[in-house]
């Protein structure tokens, strides 16, 4: 099968690659750009650990073809910090022990970073409905809803 | 359609690890030329927070600061033995082996510090904050990276410390049956409210109320954090989790997230925990451990609310929909029982 070349923006810097067709973007993030941030935990949308930003919208990298993010700009959790701080979000999640394990993390911070981007000071019913498409097996959510609340809320450590 | 509350309690007496051939576990410290300690492990952290609390454990033994210290579990094929991380067996087996193996390195840093100061070990004290200083007077200090520059480069000593805590192997006596497979344990309480939907047979959790013993918590916050999340493991396998639900026939299994189902956020209820410690004589600093006690009452818990609620009684998990249903069609209605 012929590769396709494909340009796109990966947390902020041009990225070009050649891509097998039918390569999903978790793929093509994890194995041809290198970013490991997004993972993979069931391939098939279920879990929502592959969640990603496709310019700042949340998509679930697993079922995303990668042709169809051509000349988009990609956000993943490897672009979250700023410089040497952790993004608010980041921060309110190790205040509020929002991580056990931390495989279901990552997809945790895009979905809470889009809810934060389209609205900004969420109701909890609102928070729980931004992540309702992504499983935790460790902290029972609570945690993880609280942090998101808090970062929403500017109650973040400095 | 009729929605029924009900509510259900079960109290557990949880063993602290297991009584395998015996329950070791190993520990190596050593301190680094920069007065840095590393704690040497092949035990495994999952997330619970084992390398944050043999950390704790192994400063304060040691009497140095917590950021001196750092826990390496990187390899269990060069590491010192541990039988693994299960049974709630870390915090309890392996923080043993931690202050057994601190406690020797420090009796080394004592001699190499008396050595330098020119004065006898015993009356010598660790300030916490990276001192060791004549007991009575203070201004008689050496700091630890000090000790551990002259350890390694004057007098050649090696500021380590070797640990080992075994439970061993409990027989049963042939005549009684009697044996003692755990040296501690742990125990809760806990107390569900669920609703219970006689058309559908689903039943949603309202809220939950708990009390756990289980020893000193060493790291509040994580013990926090064990509960909350590992409550909803228990209602997981309560109501939702099994991997062959037509066992012994694999053929309909789940085989993956879509159809092995699990709560999501939008499941969760309140949930009020109240942690009681009443320390361990033989735990480390009076540790036992919370790591799967959180999920345990859970289970009859949210089977004793069911039966509160709509009179039936499920004794096989998960209690589905399916089999609610069917035992409500079974007995000719909901028979809502009694509120206490």
């Amino acid at each position: 099968m012929s590769k396709i070349p494909l340009q796109f923006r990966h947390n902020g810097r041009d990225v070009a690659i050649f891509v097998e067709g039918g390569t999903n973007l978790l793929v093509a993030l994890r194995e041809l750009i290198g970013d490991m941030t997004p993972k993979f935990g069931c391939g098939q949308g279920g879990c929502g650990t592959c969640s990603v930003l496709v310019d700042g919208e949340l998509h679930l990298s697993c079922l995303t073809l990668a042709e169809t993010v051509a000349g988009r700009s990609i956000e993943t959790l490897d672009g979250m910090k700023q410089g040497p701080n952790l993004h608010p979000l980041q921060r309110a999640f190790a205040d509020h022990f929002a991580a056990q394990c931390g495989y279901c993390t990552p997809g945790m911070l895009m979905a809470a970073k889009a809810l934060l981007n389209r609205n900004p000071s969420p109701s909890r019913d609102e928070v729980v409905e931004a992540i309702s498409g992504n499983i935790c097996r460790c902290t029972g959510y609570e945690p993880i809803i609280n942090a998101i609340l808090a970062a929403a809320g500017g109650r973040v450590s400095a | 359609m009729t929605r029924h509350r009900g509510r259900g309690m079960a109290s557990i007496n949880y063993p602290i690890g297991m009584n395998l051939g015996g329950d070791p576990s190993q520990a190596l410290v050593h301190s680094n030329p920069s007065g840095k300690f590393t704690v040497a492990l092949s035990s495994i952290d999952l997330g619970q927070g084992m390398k944050s609390v043999t950390r704790q454990i192994c400063a304060e033994t040691l009497g140095v600061p917590v950021e001196d210290v750092y826990v390496d579990t990187a390899d269990s094929d060069t590491g010192p033995h541990c039988m693994g991380s299960f049974a709630s067996r870390g915090t309890h087996r392996v923080g043993n082996a931690v202050m057994a193996a601190a406690r020797e390195a420090r009796g080394v840093m004592m001699e190499a510090a008396a050595e330098e100061l020119e004065v006898n070990a015993a009356d010598l004290e660790t300030d916490g904050r990276g001192n060791i200083h004549v007991k009575g007077a203070p201004h008689r200090s050496i700091s630890t990276k000090d000790v551990a520059i002259a350890a390694q480069f004057r007098q050649g000593k090696t500021i380590s410390g070797r640990g080992i805590f075994l439970v061993p192997l409990s027989d049963v006596d042939p005549e009684t049956g009697e044996m003692s497979p755990a040296t501690c344990y742990a125990h809760a309480c806990l107390v569900a409210e669920v609703e219970v939907d006689d058309e559908t047979g689903e039943v949603a959790m309202v809220r939950m109320d708990s009390a756990y013993e289980l020893g000193r918590a060493l790291n509040p916050r994580l013990v926090e954090q064990q509960l909350v999340g590992g409550a909803w493991m228990g209602v997981s396998h309560a109501l939702y989790e099994t991997p062959e639900p037509y066992y012994p026939d694999p053929v309909h299994g789940p085989r993956d997230f879509v159809e092995y189902l699990m709560p999501g956020p939008g499941d969760i209820c309140p949930h009020d925990i109240a942690v009681l410690e009443r320390p361990a004589p033989d735990g480390p600093f009076g540790a036992k451990g919370p790591g799967e006690m959180c999920a345990n009452p859970v289970l009859p818990a949210v089977a004793n609310a069911i039966f509160n609620a709509v009179g039936v009684r499920i004794d096989d998990l998960p209690i589905t929909p399916e089999k609610v249903l069917r035992a409500i069609k079974a007995q000719g209605g909901a028979r809502p029982q009694a509120r206490r």
